[in-house]
């Protein structure tokens, strides 16, 4: 709610599938290779070609369908959409119309409160993506890059059901997640293979939905809540003003952090959609939805809520560790391999492997396996290495295939546990900190940490940390 | 006789004895071509030194004993919708008049590999969009029988070809009767073949859901020897049907006891001219009298055919002539001021008139607001007709009409009346919304000397019953009569 409107938000995600070739050519379909290099006749929409469909994009787009509970459409067309821009080569984009392949699903979306958000999908449906234009300094016009044309996409719709852009966010952030995990698109919005338009409309509680403006051009999730918020507030302003909404598309430039006209809903393109007759009608046998529903892995919100019950997790740690599909896997692969301490392993996950992940480094680059940090969690938990000890270890292991024992006997890092030896080096810690003792006595609790840090600095690291502040307490009386 | 006179399947025979070079027969066909394309205009490109070096390596292909088809050493005309790499291929228009394709349509690549000489690249209506030729922006293209009249069309260069012998046979394609009523007209063999039998991949859209790529030739067999290279499924053609394809030529024999032939009353009557329909009855009688069994049928709703047979060309080619937009290739008009400038001077300047009406129009059937009363009106009536016909099939093998109300007409005479031209295509165009397989073969001459044609349409992919009704027609009639030139 914002000064007493509501606001309500629907939102378009294409998401470009990672298949190995275009939609409807042998094409490659990358990203970032030379301009006007991987393309064909038929991409190119030459006179005389002809589509003919990956069924991959078909299967990608069904397994989609079902992660969001959707109802599939097994007998389905498609259309085209007629428009003239250079980017499309043909004037018209093989979409699909009144018949999308998925439908009616919905998405649970888990808020930061832990509440669950249902949003209901409207409709799934493939298309191809058309090429992009380039403009150059040395050259007075645009120029073309068809590289992109026939990458497939799909178009996700949701219902107007989202009441806030963070609702907005957690939808869009949960099905990136979907789609990394169900592994059929890169998700990398700034190589733009997922995009979004946005629907935005505001309306006093009880009252009819207003009338709704949809933003284009939003390129970030980030960009996504700051244009909902910047609409929102726009269309409060006019009705508080006495004014109307009109219905129209925006464009946002989150630059300037504000949307501006595109077209008002009178100029509205006629996309003079018909049936593809170049293509069959898509069939798809029922035994093969179902197969597909079977092979689905566990969803991200699935996976969130085991690690909160199965491990203990906070919903948040659970959550950015299921954010990175190889953080959730190397995660899963650790308790595999018998890991003790889930938490102790979500802190390493989340704080050492998220560290040189943030890098550009991948788990798989270095010499780091779930074995090794298994063992390595459990000298933790069982107090035969200190965490500050534990870390060296950790930086060698991650560039070394090297047995741990070994380092920890080279570089002396065993844990000492020993009470005489332990009790040797309070002795003559607290000797030299005579004042510290005093403040301690004299109620100040907080000389105790400093005491046990001069222990552990005594010892270089080495001394057991909880048993060396249970002798330290034992000899000032606490 | 002069070689260009034979027919495909004698040259075939003299060819695989080595009597006769294919450079031979080429240089005879393109010597014809010189004699009758000042006349004839068939046309829009010959290019002696290709077609010579392809009969050359068709000669060393037969000599070396690897040459797999009937159809090696034989010149072969392509209308010029039909992608060639390397050639012009230009749709008869301003807009693609520079463009050179970098591949070859599926069916050139198999007469490619089967050895065929390409003998040049033939006229027609622009994008195939007219029933005379004279929508072609480059010419108009004579009939052989007389100059002064068209060949029909779309595919009119290349009937007036064959009929000419600038070509032994020839390629053509047919969306509402563009193969059928050409060869009508110029007095051969043309057949549309069933949608999905042969790839259109290559073939430089119109409707695409109606398009079908056919052959023309002198003679019923030279159809069936062209039809069998170019049939077969293509995977590069979603609509390809897949299915086995056996040699038409090898399984027709004019043998048609038994066979039970609908006359449809609708095909006879109203805008048929009364010799045109007493020509095709009077060889109903003479394929009757060889043993077929000949009875009245109904196709009630052939009145409509020719109203949804416009809507749904119309709407596809307003898509898919909507690529032509002066970005990628083909014509750009000079001195835009900015993008929808250059759009709507491009293709207004690249277009003539005839293409630009069928845009506008299947862009107005496709807008929102009038979808629903026209584009799926039209639908719905193809579902009709296509039911009428399997009805039809249910009692008889095939069906006999005439292929054009009338023989040839005078150039000129309708090229400014649109409807009049369109009623060129009464006959045929129910076979593109049905989908189905249908031939036209001569079946008579008026006073004048102009040929008359005979449509025998047959059950989807029964191409066979088709040619074999076809052969022993012209068996019976005599075959191709020779216009003077």
């Amino acid at each position: 709610m914002i000064k007493g409107y509501e606001v309500v938000v629907g939102l378009e995600i294409h998401a470009e599938l990672n298949t190995k070739t275009k939609i409807y050519c042998s094409c490659r379909n990358s990203f970032g290779l030379e301009v006007n290099t991987q393309v064909c006749p038929i991409c190119l929409g030459m006179p005389g070609t002809l589509p003919t469909l990956n069924e991959k994009v078909v299967e990608y787009a069904i397994k989609m369908g079902h992660a969001l509970n959707c109802s599939i459409n097994r007998i389905c067309k498609q259309d085209r959409k007629n428009y003239f821009y250079p980017d499309l080569p043909k004037s018209y984009q093989i979409s699909q119309a009144d018949i999308p392949l998925c439908h009616d699903g919905y998405l649970d979306v888990i808020m930061d409160g832990g509440e669950i958000k249902r949003i209901g999908v409207e409709r799934i449906h493939i298309e191809e993506d058309a090429g992009k234009l380039l403009h150059s300094d040395k050259f007075d016009g645009s120029l073309v890059d068809f590289n992109r044309c026939g990458v497939p996409l799909i178009e996700i719709v949701s219902r107007p059901d989202m009441r806030s852009s963070a609702e907005a966010k957690a939808y869009l952030e949960t099905v990136r997640s979907i789609l990394k995990y169900i592994d059929i698109s890169d998700c990398k919005m700034q190589e733009g293979s997922i995009r979004c338009d946005v629907n935005v409309s505001v309306h006093k509680p009880g009252e009819p939905f207003g009338t709704r403006c949809e933003m284009k051009n939003v390129n970030s999730f980030s960009a996504a809540v700051r244009g909902i918020d910047y609409e929102a507030n726009r269309q409060i302003e006019i009705l508080e003003a006495g004014g109307e909404v009109v219905q129209e598309t925006r464009r946002w430039d989150d630059q300037k952090g504000m949307s501006v006209s595109m077209r008002s809903k009178e100029d509205a393109q006629d996309y003079r959609y018909f049936p593809e007759p170049d293509l069959l009608t898509i069939v798809v046998p029922e035994e093969k939805v179902r197969e597909l529903k079977e092979t689905l892995p566990e969803l991200p919100n699935a996976k969130i809520m085991r690690y909160v019950r199965d491990f203990g997790l906070s919903h948040s740690d659970a959550a950015m560790i299921v954010d990175v599909v190889e953080k959730s896997a190397f995660f899963e692969s650790c308790i595999a391999a018998g890991c003790k301490s889930p938490k102790l392993l979500s802190n390493w996950v989340l704080g050492e492997i998220s560290k040189f992940m943030n890098e550009g480094t991948a788990i798989s680059d270095t010499k780091l396996t779930p074995e090794k940090l298994s063992e390595l969690i459990g000298l933790i938990a069982d107090g035969k290495i200190s965490t500050a000890a534990a870390k060296t270890v950790f930086d060698i292991i991650v560039r070394e295939n090297r047995d741990i024992a070994s380092i920890i006997e080279e570089k002396g890092l065993a844990q000492v546990s020993d009470q005489t030896a332990l009790e040797a080096i309070a002795d003559s810690v607290l000797a030299e900190n005579e004042k510290s003792v005093s403040d301690y006595k004299a109620g100040k609790t907080n000389a105790l940490g400093y005491l046990v840090g001069q222990c552990m600095k005594a010892s270089k690291g080495k001394a057991n940390p909880g048993a060396m502040k249970e002798i330290i307490l034992k000899k000032i009386g606490g | 006789m002069e070689l260009y006179e034979y027919s495909a399947s004698e040259l075939s025979g003299m060819l695989s004895k080595r009597e006769i070079s294919s450079v031979e027969l080429t240089k005879s066909v393109l010597k014809r071509a010189d004699d009758t394309e000042p006349k004839i205009d068939a046309y829009l490109r010959i290019d002696p030194e290709m077609s010579l070096k392809m009969a050359e390596n068709a000669d060393k292909l037969i000599a070396s004993g690897e040459a797999s088809s009937r159809l090696a050493g034989i010149p072969v005309g392509i209308k010029d919708n039909i992608s060639t790499r390397g050639i012009p291929t230009t749709c008869a228009s301003k807009m693609l008049e520079n463009y050179v394709p970098v591949f070859n349509a599926t069916v050139v690549d198999k007469l490619v590999s089967a050895g065929c000489v390409i003998s040049g690249k033939l006229n027609m209506d622009e994008f195939a969009m007219g029933s005379s030729t004279e929508t072609s922006y480059f010419k108009t293209t004579k009939n052989p029988f007389d100059l002064s009249c068209v060949p029909g069309g779309s595919s009119g260069g290349s009937a007036a070809a064959v009929s000419s012998g600038s070509a032994v046979v020839a390629l053509g394609s047919d969306t509402g009767g563009s193969i059928r009523q050409p060869a009508s007209l110029c007095g051969i063999v043309g057949l549309k073949p069933t949608y999905g039998s042969v790839s259109r991949y290559g073939l430089v859209a119109f409707a695409s859901s109606l398009d079908q790529i056919g052959p023309f030739g002198r003679t019923v067999r030279d159809v069936a020897l062209l039809q069998d290279e170019i049939q077969g499924r293509d995977p590069m053609d979603a609509t390809s049907a897949q299915r086995s394809y056996t040699s038409l030529f090898d399984s027709i024999d004019g043998n048609i006891k038994g066979l039970k032939i609908g006359i449809p009353k609708e095909y006879f009557g109203k805008g048929i001219k009364p010799e045109v329909a007493k020509s095709v009855t009077d060889s109903v009688e003479r394929l009757k009298s060889l043993g077929a069994e000949v009875m009245p049928i109904s196709l009630p709703s052939t009145d409509y055919a020719l109203s949804a047979y416009y809507i749904i060309a119309c709407a596809e080619a307003s898509s898919n002539l909507a690529r032509f937009d002066g970005v990628k290739y083909g014509y750009r008009a000079k001195d835009c001021d900015g993008l929808i400038d250059m759009y709507e001077k491009t293709r207004s300047e690249g277009f003539g008139r005839e293409v630009k009406r069928r845009i506008m129009l299947g862009t107005f059937v496709l807008s929102s607001g009038y979808f629903d009363a026209y584009y799926k009106k039209a639908k719905l009536l193809q579902k009709r007709i296509q039911r009428e016909f399997a009805d039809a099939f249910g009692s008889v093998d095939v069906i006999i009409t005439p292929t054009s109300p009338s023989e040839a007409f005078k150039i000129g005479d309708r090229i400014s009346d649109p409807l009049s031209m369109y009623a060129a295509d009464i006959c045929t165009v129910t076979v593109n919304i049905a989908g189905l397989p249908a031939v036209s073969v001569p079946c008579g001459y008026s006073s004048e000397g102009l040929p008359y044609g005979m449509q025998i349409i047959g059950r989807k992919f029964d191409e066979k019953t088709v040619l074999n009704t076809a052969l022993a027609h012209e068996n019976a009639f005599g075959g191709f009569r020779r216009p003077e030139l």
